[in-house]
């Protein structure tokens, strides 16, 4: 089956990346679990896997990046199909979270307040730490309870780094655009660096939010820990960090690849489906912005 | 080269050169033999979420604790259903998908092969991981498998590991889902337009949406468990402003959709029995098409008709009781169009006609119980007791389950190019059929009598029905060593299968000789 002609749908030889790479997740997952549950040998575990699937993930790319020659037009829309249906289910994990958000402010916040005999002297307000948020406020003995650390804390100001963010992401998209237009034309310098610009501005956006992150840690006492608002503030924010951190590195090995003349205007599914991630991650910074920082 | 593992005389041409053993079976990028190992994977998760169910019914013969505590009685209920959900019911449906939609669209193989043999092989790691957590110290999971919070707030380790298993499963199910869409998207034969499409290419399409859609969800609700647990979040805990009824909300809306992702493929395997045997073509297939889609639809707006009794405000629970009772509105245009394709049709009761029969009314039966759940004064009274469980072992045990076997039995011809043993198997849907009833019709009376469920012990005045239902169960699993028998037979030997294997069947995979070749549709057909 190896030669193949591309009139036939590619359908590649038999394969260890799979079963590897569940080996590999394995370790993860396992790893995980002992680790949060103080074993020693956890993080060894953990590392190992992490490190096989990333080896794995790279020799599984390779190959299939060596074959696309031979993929036809209809493999080319697998991919494509593929990849959407995968942005729409990282769309519906991000609804849960938004799902959650919406829940705790418009429902179970003021119906925690309404129950005077529940919760006396709690208001409903966002952001909100909870009942034993405002108990800690009234100068009572926090219980035993891990929740709000500190109840002295601050909001993130929203009209400083986040909107410094919002206009690099909004910008990143800009470029991207331009870049892949310039891909098309086939001006291949205009392309690197567009993409290349793209790529930072991403890194530069990672940084920020990193930044933001100490500040919230250190100045404002805004922590993980601090009530539902803590929760979701860095549940929220903190999932779509990571998913720029992905869309920034699929962009740069898509950059490199570019370099290295992997792609020309008419085939180049792998810069669109980077750049379909990117407008992805960057449609959810923008639902951030409005729901978490601003309202 | 040629691994003899069914015994077809026709190896000397291209289509059956098979990889050696090792290569064959763990580097697979055939959608058969993943489709083979998703079935046999299935079937082995069946016999050990089963025998965790004569666990349950061990105890539960008579009053008062014989075998088991109570503490191991609920990890026996829960571990259960977590494996026949995850690891008997789902990787059976995919195994027929992987194994019957290339053929039925007259594709090569599944769009994305690789990727097909990882969401596999992801599943043996993540059930190890579940079945490893009864090792920790506390044991396995014991929450009931929803896993509410805040339940799994507390408990030990092996929450932890059913929450990383469960992702696990998550990413096998998402990149099955994708792979089944691709491919019935983008591989179809020329000619074959969405309108021809066989009925399970289209509910497997229709299911696989639901689990991209709500698998996710599933995956952020146990990630919030597992940052409460052990980050300092409060998502589920009032004191901190957060809410253990939104733990429920999350889960349902993933819960509920999660249920028609188990028996939308078994219609699609009924919808390709019945005519077969009918000898007349499926009743109303539009019908049959936007029925389906309508349930999908509805599916995302009842999930909270399984929380009535939470303390929803009263609009909600109306809401969600008229949501639920539309439902019952296009599976009954279902049941109605196979009703009236066997209609004056020529019929024969072939074992798969049996079972989809059995299916047909044994799951309108549940469907009917599950109306009498949607409305809410009256779920007030049946929740969480025996009601609930012999409702939904009536649309999943006799309605996916053996949905599954009848498609077993109407496939296992084109599979392995021998006619399974006719007696054998009526004989074993009998035995299903009666002692499926006499495990499960009397827990309709317990749950109605107030019996409630995951209790390792019971008042004495529900003795009687509970050892109907033990000694059912029992007969029931007993049983199912005769379906091992008759597959393992079929493989071995048995009467030569025709290419048809029926009379005159409808469908693209009755045009392959049996057993299907290594390699089918290399050239695709051309569909008028």
């Amino acid at each position: 089956m190896s030669a193949q002609s591309k009139d036939h749908y590619y359908v590649p030889d038999s394969s260890a990346y799979p079963f590897l790479c569940s080996i590999a997740l394995f370790c993860i997952a396992m790893g995980a679990a002992s680790m949060l549950n103080g074993y020693s040998f956890a993080p060894t575990l953990m590392s190992a896997g992490f490190l096989g699937m990333a080896v794995l993930l790279f020799i599984w790319f390779r190959s299939v990046i060596i074959e696309s020659p031979d993929y036809n037009m209809d493999v080319d829309r697998s991919f494509r199909m593929g990849m959407s249906w995968f942005i729409f289910s990282e769309v519906m994990f991000f609804a849960a979270f938004f799902g959650a958000l919406y829940y705790i402010r418009m429902l179970s916040i003021p119906w925690l307040a309404d129950t005077e005999l529940l919760w006396p002297g709690f208001e409903a307000t966002w952001p909100s730490t909870g009942p034993q948020g405002a108990e800690l406020l009234a100068g009572v003995a926090p219980s035993a309870n891990s929740i709000a650390e500190g109840t002295e804390y601050a909001l993130v100001d929203p009209w400083h780094l986040p909107l410094y963010n919002t206009l690099l992401l909004l910008a990143s998209s800009v470029t991207l655009t331009i870049s892949h237009h310039a891909l098309r034309a086939e001006k291949r310098g205009q392309t690197i660096i567009w993409l290349a610009i793209t790529v930072i501005l991403g890194a530069i956006f990672l940084f920020l939010q990193v930044e933001e992150y100490i500040e919230a840690y250190t100045e404002l006492g805004l922590t993980l820990g601090t009530g539902v608002y803590g929760s979701t503030f860095f549940m929220l924010t903190g999932f779509h960090g990571f998913h720029v951190c992905l869309g920034a590195f699929i962009l740069l090995v898509v950059l490199i690849r570019y370099m290295k003349g992997h792609f020309n205007a008419e085939r180049h599914f792998a810069f669109e489906a980077g750049a379909w991630y990117w407008h992805f991650v960057d449609t959810v910074w923008v639902g951030l912005f409005i729901f978490v920082y601003i309202l | 080269m040629s691994h003899a593992a069914t015994a077809g005389d026709h190896g000397h041409d291209d289509h059956d050169h098979k990889p050696p053993f090792f290569q064959r079976w763990f580097m697979s990028t055939n959608h058969k033999d993943i489709g083979t190992l998703y079935l046999i994977f299935s079937l082995t998760m069946l016999f050990v979420g089963g025998a965790m169910a004569l666990v349950i019914r061990a105890e539960l013969f008579q009053p008062g604790l014989q075998f088991v505590d109570p503490h191991f009685f609920n990890q026996m209920t829960t571990v259960h259903a977590l494996i026949m959900v995850f690891g008997a019911v789902m990787p059976g449906f995919v195994g027929f998908a992987n194994w019957m939609l290339p053929l039925m669209v007259g594709a090569p193989d599944m769009a994305l092969p690789r990727m097909n043999n990882w969401s596999f092989w992801i599943l043996p790691f993540a059930f190890a991981i579940l079945l490893g957590s009864f090792f920790v110290p506390g044991g396995a999971p014991a929450s009931g498998w929803t896993l509410y919070a805040p339940l799994t707030i507390q408990g030990g380790m092996s929450v932890d590991m059913g929450i990383v298993a469960i992702h696990m499963m998550g990413i096998s199910s998402i990149m099955g889902a994708i792979n089944v869409i691709v491919t019935v998207l983008n591989m179809r034969a020329p000619g074959m337009t969405l309108m021809k499409m066989p009925m399970f290419v289209w509910t497997w399409l229709i299911t696989a949406f639901l689990l991209i859609a709500v698998m996710p969800v599933f995956a952020g609700a146990v990630t919030m468990l597992l940052t409460d647990r052990h980050f300092g979040t409060a998502f589920f805990n009032p004191a901190g402003g957060g809410d253990p009824v939104l733990y429920q909300h999350i889960f349902w809306f993933f819960g509920h959709p999660e249920v028609y992702i188990m028996i939308l493929p078994a219609f699609g395997i009924i919808s390709h029995i019945i005519p077969t045997f009918a000898r007349k073509p499926l009743f109303g297939y539009s019908s049959m098409v936007f029925a389906t889609a309508a349930i999908a639809f509805l599916s995302f707006i009842v999930w909270a008709h399984h929380m009535f009794t939470v303390g929803m405000p009263l609009q909600g629970e109306l809401f969600f009781m008229y949501a639920t009772m539309l439902i019952s509105v296009p599976t009954g245009v279902k049941v109605f169009n196979w009703v009236t394709t066997m209609w004056r049709g020529s019929m024969t009761f072939e074992t798969p006609m049996l079972y989809a029969i059995g299916v047909v009314f044994l799951f309108t039966l549940g469907g009917l119980s599950g109306l009498m759940l949607a409305i809410t004064p009256a779920d007030f009274q049946y929740h969480d007791t025996y009601f609930v469980v012999a409702h939904f072992h009536y649309v999943l045990f006799a309605g996916a389950v053996m949905a599954m076997m009848g498609g077993t039995f109407f496939w296992l011809p084109k599979w392995t190019g021998h006619m399974y043993n006719e007696t054998l198997g009526k004989i074993h849907f009998w035995l299903t059929a009666i002692f499926f009833n006499i495990t499960f019709f009397p827990q309709h009376f317990l749950g109605l009598a107030g019996m409630p469920r995951r209790y390792a012990d019971y008042p004495v005045q529900f003795t009687e029905f509970n050892q109907w239902s033990s000694v059912g169960a029992f007969g029931l699993g007993l049983s199912q060593l005769l379906f091992v028998y008759i597959i393992v037979a079929t493989v071995r030997g048995g009467k030569k299968a025709t290419a048809e294997v029926w009379e005159n069947p409808e469908g693209l995979e009755w045009t392959v000789p049996s057993p299907a070749p290594f390699h089918t549709f290399d050239e695709p057909p051309v569909v008028k």
